[in-house]
């Protein structure tokens, strides 16, 4: 602490170019904080999914279809236990903005499946026999002030109605999530309506939900499954719930890959950029450290002074970047509800600060040995 | 009579310029009595603040011995030489050299930050050796904020602050007007005579070499004379 005032004085000398470098890590880790959020959302949502569940998907393709008649085959399977299923509805809320996932999906078997979706039994019996019911998540509930008994309108975009006509449900319940990690993001349409409604694809499903006994028995009944239908004009692919999410996650794009490769050009760029100024700032001081010096202070002292100072200089942007992203991420989130369990992981906020720190030493680190270098006499210019 | 403070025996100094060897200093030999106040004069390129350097321990002889108050500097590595330097010497140079976003204060408690003191203790040191050199009521000026005479004034004070028994002076009034100059001059006499630093200045200026005990010319890296005072 008592070389403060010496860290501080390097800092302070050029005070505009310090509040210039001190922005540019600020927006660097800005960045950081949000970019990183958003790859934990989506890893997020593949690790809250239940082990003891198995997709049954198309082969080939997530926007082709499955007859629901499979369930009654695959009902036969030793091991499974109950079978639901889920289709991607689309259509627009009064503006496409107003994204959130909907499913059709049968009550009874979905909500027996997915106990982390909380809702009284009142309401969950008026899911499964309301035949337009639905029931929606509490955050998307209360972002459009949705209450129980409302007719929610929707425009049809994929699936079409008999009558060409908007989609009128009725709002039966609002779930919460059995704990904070579950998403309360979703809307769940009763499927029989959907399917007696819709103008065509009756009797085909996105995909199928199974729920088994045993997950260590999952491969095995993964691969009976699709051995059930190869050959089939609709083969399936089955995989644990966690492996389906990650490979859709992937055919929207390998988010850590984009995530890492706009990080690592931004962390290059202000690794040259602040490289470049911790180098002007002590070519600059050259006279100054070599007055150090010569009242005592030695090589290492000089060496330790100027990575302080890079690391100062970095730890400080860097936390300011990463308050920033803390408190920008509850918008960011409100406004993207696909993503689960948005939110500033302490683990990602303490990797920003070790890389906040690792930057300062890794830009401070030549200048510093440049400093430790010093010969006295060269740098005082005064030989003879 | 005082013994030596300084012995130098048989000091040669090279520098090298690519593959080009510049000889400074020839077998020199030099003592200085604890108490004196020496000035060293010569034309430039003779090797004043090449010597300088050596008896401050900022640099080291290409052959021959630097001893200090008993200790063969010459012989010491980087590191222990840079805590005798903070411990034995004080430094005053033509230019001040003071760090430029410190106030007075701080400047003069930079070799304190290399001891064991408390942040006040530091500060009231560094009052102390300001109020020396008649500056206390500058004490939170920052170097642009101080004349010229100032700024000579409180390195002075961060020479003294450590109570070193040697300051080293290059051309300590070689950036000053005349009067400035003999005050800081005569400060430096009250050092010596009454606090009993043993000072070795260099300077071009026979009216700044008047206020020593000594003289000493150099010319061509070799003592050619002693001038009396």
């Amino acid at each position: 602490m008592k070389y403060f005032s010496l860290i501080w004085a390097g800092l302070y000398r050029k005070p505009i170019r310090s509040f210039l470098t001190l922005a540019s890590i600020f927006i660097a880790f800005l960045l950081f904080g949000l970019l990183q959020s958003v790859s934990r959302a989506f890893e997020s949502g593949v690790d809250l999914s239940g082990a003891d569940r198995l997709i049954v998907a198309p082969k080939y393709s997530i926007v082709d279809l499955i007859p629901l008649s499979y369930r009654n085959q695959i009902r036969q399977i030793e091991g499974v236990e109950n079978i639901a299923h889920r289709t991607w509805f689309g259509g627009t809320y009064k503006d496409p903005a107003n994204f959130f996932p909907r499913w059709p999906v049968p009550a009874k078997e979905f909500l027996e499946i997915y106990t982390e979706y909380i809702l009284p039994p009142e309401q969950k019996q008026a899911f499964i026999t309301i035949r337009t019911g639905i029931i929606a998540g509490r955050s998307i509930a209360d972002k459009y002030e949705w209450k129980v008994g409302d007719k929610i309108p929707f425009i049809a975009d994929i699936w079409e109605n008999k009558d060409k006509g908007p989609w009128v449900f009725d709002l039966v319940g609002i779930y919460d999530g059995k704990d904070e990690t579950v998403s309360t993001d979703q809307m769940f349409i009763n499927y029989d309506y959907f399917d007696e409604y819709r103008a065509f694809e009756v009797g085909a499903v996105g995909t199928l939900i199974l729920k088994i006994s045993d997950p260590d028995q999952s491969a095995a009944i993964a691969t009976q499954v699709d051995a059930m239908f190869a050959n089939s004009s609709d083969e399936t692919k089955t995989s644990t719930e966690q492996a389906y999410n990650q490979m859709f996650a992937k055919q929207m794009g390998d988010i850590g890959f984009i995530m890492t490769a706009i990080l690592s050009a931004v962390f290059f760029t202000i690794l040259l950029l602040t490289g470049n100024t911790m180098a002007q700032a002590i070519r600059e001081r050259i006279p100054e450290l070599a007055i150090l010096k010569t009242i005592g202070f030695t090589n290492r002292s000089v060496l330790l002074i100027v990575i302080a100072e890079s690391v100062c200089l970095s730890l400080l942007g860097g936390i300011l970047g990463l308050v920033m992203a803390t408190m920008m991420i509850p918008g960011l989130g409100a406004s993207i509800p696909f993503f689960i369990g948005l939110e500033m992981n302490p683990v990602t906020f303490a990797t920003g600060v070790c890389a906040a720190i690792a930057l300062g030493i890794v830009v401070g680190l030549m200048p510093a040995f440049r400093a430790m270098r010093l010969n006295i006499v060269d740098a005082l210019g005064k030989h003879v | 009579m005082a013994d030596n403070l300084i012995q130098i025996r048989d000091v040669c100094k090279t520098y090298h310029r690519g593959k080009m060897e510049i000889p400074v200093l020839q077998a020199l030999n030099l003592d200085i009595q604890e108490g004196d106040f020496l000035a060293l004069m010569g034309p430039s390129g003779s090797g004043k603040t090449t010597l300088l350097n050596l008896i401050g321990g900022l640099d080291k002889p290409t052959s021959g011995s630097v001893e200090i108050g008993g200790q063969r500097i010459d012989q010491l590595s980087e590191t222990r030489l840079a805590r005798w330097r903070s411990r034995n010497v004080g430094f005053v140079f033509q230019l001040y050299n003071l760090l430029p976003v410190l106030t007075a204060q701080r400047n003069v408690e930079l070799p304190l930050l290399l001891t064991g003191l408390s942040g006040a203790e530091r500060k009231k040191r560094a009052l102390t050796a300001l109020s020396v050199v008649g500056l206390e009521d500058r004490a939170t000026h920052k170097p642009a904020e101080l004349s010229g005479g100032q700024e000579q004034r409180v390195a002075i004070a961060r020479a003294l602050v450590s109570d070193p028994c040697l300051l080293i002076c290059d051309e300590p009034t070689g950036d000053l007007d005349r009067k400035t100059a003999d005050e800081i001059l005569d400060l430096l006499q009250v050092l010596n005579r009454d606090h009993g630093k043993t000072i070795v200045m260099v300077t071009h200026d026979p009216k700044a070499a008047d206020h020593a005990n000594h003289r000493l010319h150099l010319d061509k890296g070799s003592l050619t004379a002693e001038i009396p005072a």
